[in-house]
């Protein structure tokens, strides 16, 4: 078998890879690093964020606020010493991306500009238009050019982990465009492969975004955590699916029903604000499963517009004008006319809760280190423990570079302490793995279409693991789900060639996200709580007493993966009711006066 | 009800295939189908061996370049209702090697890309918390030249990268010149010297094809042409300047 050797091997080269491989590259200069892909970097799923990404930058900003909307967005369940590393390294690395010549929108003096997200106090959201994903990956990549180290593997895709005795070893993977496996023995090895928002049907992303790092990760002994919490986001486009950015509504832009009524003032989110007057943290700024929940409901009692393409609701961006659509949000005018055929700057867009992003992951400690020796994820694939049971907007593009940064650096740590595993077992243990990966091609007795399992677990993953979800929505869809598990067993896969063959890669693609819907699914039904975007309509209510933790979804091959929970770590801000709104900002105004109180007290 | 098209389909399987030939698909379509939908219909229903490259299915990820009844096109960005009535003939990018099928080999694209030094080789070092300023007015000048999304259509259209492989091509130059543009910057005479050469900018012959295909307006025709006053600027300079090289 074709054998490279490197002492970093990096499985994705999306924001949180890329940053890795520079991370080594720079500090690490002696260190070779392997950067594997299944697509060429820039198609990685990173560039398709639109919005931004959070740092402080303004005055009347600081480091505690971010932690503090962080950790109330995500309903308490994040690691809170993890998310104050992480506001404080953010401003760094969003400088440093400047640097690197992204192109982040400015001020008319050229100093940075920011503008509001959802849940965020203040504007913190730096953004390179509304293609700052696209900015952010391309910078990275191109940046990456300027190092010899790098040797980039792409269209390489990850057929599994070499593991040894709970340590990594090495990565197998195919060499797409050769149609040749190929093994990359490796010291240490980063995951950054993304999420899995595929394992539904009705989603915003990339066909690439099949968690493969999250499922070969879990098969070797890592485990899941908190993959009952899944992002909506509450502005896609019906049918496709397209994302329509927060920052839609960041600069303004309202959602209304079917009756030209701001519906979002019904649901805690009030009282309304003024037209082209975005207030932090009201109405069309609230967090995105509070806005998608609102849908679900306004939806239930009749009030969202029926078309063929399912029920929507109107983001209306008229009032903003022309000049500033075209300024701030470009690609959202492009967009909205190639894919609903009308233009934002004369008529509302039609947009519904869509899936967008895999809050859980991979659990790893707060720098990146998973369960596994020598293994370090990063970015989407991970739970490194920021974004709780709900994620804020423009906080993942930030965790790419912040958390990729920290992986490269650790990774390159553990690297120089290990040696390469023996060659001759590993390689002989990697053609094994080859060759029953490859044994599904042209089996005998497999006759089930893979196109209509996909379809039917997105289906049901939609149908019972949604924005609400219950007891037995939950039970219908893990049926359903072993029963596509049986079926994928004789997955017929005819395309028997070596170059490009994509029939029996999206086989082992599907295989993935099969095992990851399950994790998803069995971790929503244990969690006998509604907290964040996940929603149970049997259990309403948050319940700190029994869930203020994080599930652990632990594979066991066919079988029901078994959940376990672990603690989380709460330090300066202790778990209060989430609200928004006029609510949130009375609750804010006691927590201060309580706190100056208890200052003076201890003045005194 | 469904509208069907009438597809043709250029196959080359590189281990099964001696030529390339024509694989014909009906297809059932709505309003709303794209062509990147109609292919992954046909993968999913009709015949799982097509291969092709896809992904964010919002034209920002630069996969699924094809030709389009002759046309280089994005397939996520196509509609079949634009075809109503006529036989689609979907082939691999123009001017690329196949891989397989509707995959061209986009390497020598990929190292031309690397050798034109795409990033930002500073005149100054800043401090880690700290942004170099630059006005939006300083910014409006390469931004449009940001946003090439490296999909090849252009190269697919341009009638010079055609004849001689060695050009190095619209977006590229795009790339180079979006970098040279950029007040943080302080480059541009390391890329002028790739720019300058025989396949540099002079090898094109200003046909524009490229600007009409590109998919997200980045107008690399009107890079190539600008690039040429800075290379005509650098060559006078360095005829007048004694030991400039």
């Amino acid at each position: 078998m074709d054998i490279v050797k490197a002492d970093v091997a990096i499985v994705g080269a999306g924001g949180a890879g890329l940053r890795a491989a520079i991370a080594v590259a720079e500090s690490a200069p002696d260190l070779d690093v392997a950067l594997i892909s299944k697509v060429y970097p820039m198609r990685s799923h990173t560039v398709a964020a639109e919005g931004g990404a959070a740092g402080v930058y303004r005055d009347d900003d600081s480091l505690y606020k971010h932690f503090v909307d962080t950790v109330a967005g995500g309903d308490w369940l994040c690691e809170q010493d993890v998310v104050d590393f992480f506001v404080d390294r953010a401003p760094r690395e969003l400088y440093q991306l400047e640097h690197w010549g992204c192109p982040w929108s400015r001020q008319p003096d050229g100093r940075i500009n920011v503008r509001p997200f959802g849940g965020m106090k203040v504007p913190r959201t730096w953004f390179a238009a509304d293609r700052t994903g696209f900015h952010m990956l391309h910078t990275l990549f191109q940046t990456s050019i300027k190092y010899s180290h790098i040797h980039r593997l792409d269209e390489h895709f990850a057929l599994d982990l070499i593991v040894h005795d709970n340590q990594v070893q090495g990565v197998l993977t195919f060499d797409i465009q050769n149609g040749i496996p190929r093994l990359v023995l490796a010291k240490s090895v980063v995951i950054a492969t993304g999420g899995s928002s595929r394992c539904y049907k009705f989603n915003t992303n990339g066909g690439i975004v099949t968690g493969d790092g999250m499922a070969l990760a879990y098969r070797h002994g890592a485990k899941l955590r908190d993959m009952e919490f899944v992002q909506y986001h509450p502005t896609g486009l019906p049918g496709c699916g397209v994302l329509m950015t927060e920052a839609c509504r960041g600069e303004g832009g309202v959602l209304t029903n079917k009756d030209g009524y701001r519906y979002l003032q019904d649901y805690g989110l009030g009282p309304e604000t003024p037209l082209g007057h975005p207030k932090s943290k009201y109405m069309e700024l609230g967090p995105r499963d509070r806005v998608s929940q609102a849908f679900w409901q306004e939806k239930k009692k009749g009030r969202t517009i029926k078309t063929p393409l399912g029920d929507v609701v109107n983001l209306d961006l008229r009032h903003l004008g022309e000049k500033y659509l075209h300024e701030r949000l470009p690609f959202i005018c492009e967009l909205a006319k190639a894919y609903v055929g009308l233009d934002p700057v004369d008529a509302p867009i039609p947009v519904c809760p869509t899936v967008h992003y895999t809050m859980g992951g991979i659990e790893t400690d707060g720098k990146t280190a998973c369960t596994i020796k020598g293994l370090y994820a990063a970015g989407e694939c991970a739970s490194v423990g920021i974004h709780g049971a709900n994620r804020l907007g423009s906080n993942s593009l930030v965790e790419t570079v912040v958390f990729g940064h920290v992986a490269g650096d650790e990774a390159a740590k553990f690297s120089r302490e290990v040696d390469f595993a023996d060659q001759n077992k590993t390689e002989k243990e990697a053609e094994d793995l080859y060759a029953a990966s490859r044994s599904i091609i042209g089996a005998k007795g497999h006759d089930e279409n893979m196109g209509r399992i996909r379809a039917e677990m997105g289906q049901t993953m939609d149908d019972g693991v949604g924005i609400y979800r219950d007891d037995a929505s939950i039970r219908a869809t893990i049926a359903k789900l072993a029963e596509l598990k049986a079926r994928y067993k004789k997955v017929k896969v005819s395309d028997d060639s070596n170059v490009f063959n994509t029939e029996w890669l999206n086989a082992v693609e599907l295989g993935f996200l099969l095992d990851n819907a399950y994790a998803m699914a069995y971790s929503a039904l244990n969690r006998t709580e509604s907290r964040g975007s996940h929603q149970r309509l049997d259990y309403p209510e948050r319940d700190d007493k029994k869930f203020l933790a994080h599930s652990l979804a632990t594979y066991n091959g066919d079988d029901a993966p078994t959940i376990t929970y672990g603690s989380v770590k709460i330090t300066k801000l202790k778990p209060a009711k989430r609200v928004y709104g006029a609510e949130g900002e009375k609750a804010e105004a006691a927590a201060k006066a309580a706190a100056e109180a208890e200052a003076a007290k201890e003045g005194k | 009800m469904a509208d069907k098209m009438n597809m043709e389909i250029l196959r080359y399987r590189p281990e099964q295939d001696e030529k390339p030939w024509v694989q014909k698909f009906e297809v059932p379509f709505t309003h709303e189908t794209s062509l990147l939908e109609a292919l992954c219909y046909i993968k999913d229903n009709l015949d799982g061996s097509l291969s092709f490259r896809w992904s964010c299915r919002m034209a920002i990820c630069g996969s699924c370049g094809m030709m389009v009844n002759g046309t280089p096109r994005l397939a996520c960005k196509t509609f079949l209702r634009d075809y109503a009535g006529e036989v689609m003939r979907i082939e691999p990018l123009a001017n690329f090697p196949i891989e397989r099928d509707l995959v061209v080999d986009l390497s020598d694209f990929i190292e031309k890309l690397e050798r034109i030094k795409p990033y930002i080789i500073p005149k100054e070092e800043k401090k880690d918390d700290e942004e170099y300023l630059q006005t939006p007015t300083q910014l409006e000048k390469y931004h449009q030249f940001s946003g090439c999304i490296n999909c090849g259509l252009c190269y697919a259209a341009c009638p010079q990268y055609k004849l001689n492989k060695e050009f190095i091509g619209p977006a590229v130059i795009a790339l180079a010149y979006r970098y040279n543009l950029d007040s943080r910057d302080a480059g541009m005479k390391q890329r002028l010297e790739l720019l300058n050469q025989e396949s540099g900018v002079w090898s094109c012959t200003f046909v524009g094809y490229c600007s009409q295909v590109c998919p997200k307006g980045v107008d690399p025709a009107s890079a190539i042409q600008l690039s040429k006053i800075h290379s005509t600027t650098d060559y006078i300079i360095s005829k007048i300047t004694p030991g400039a090289d």
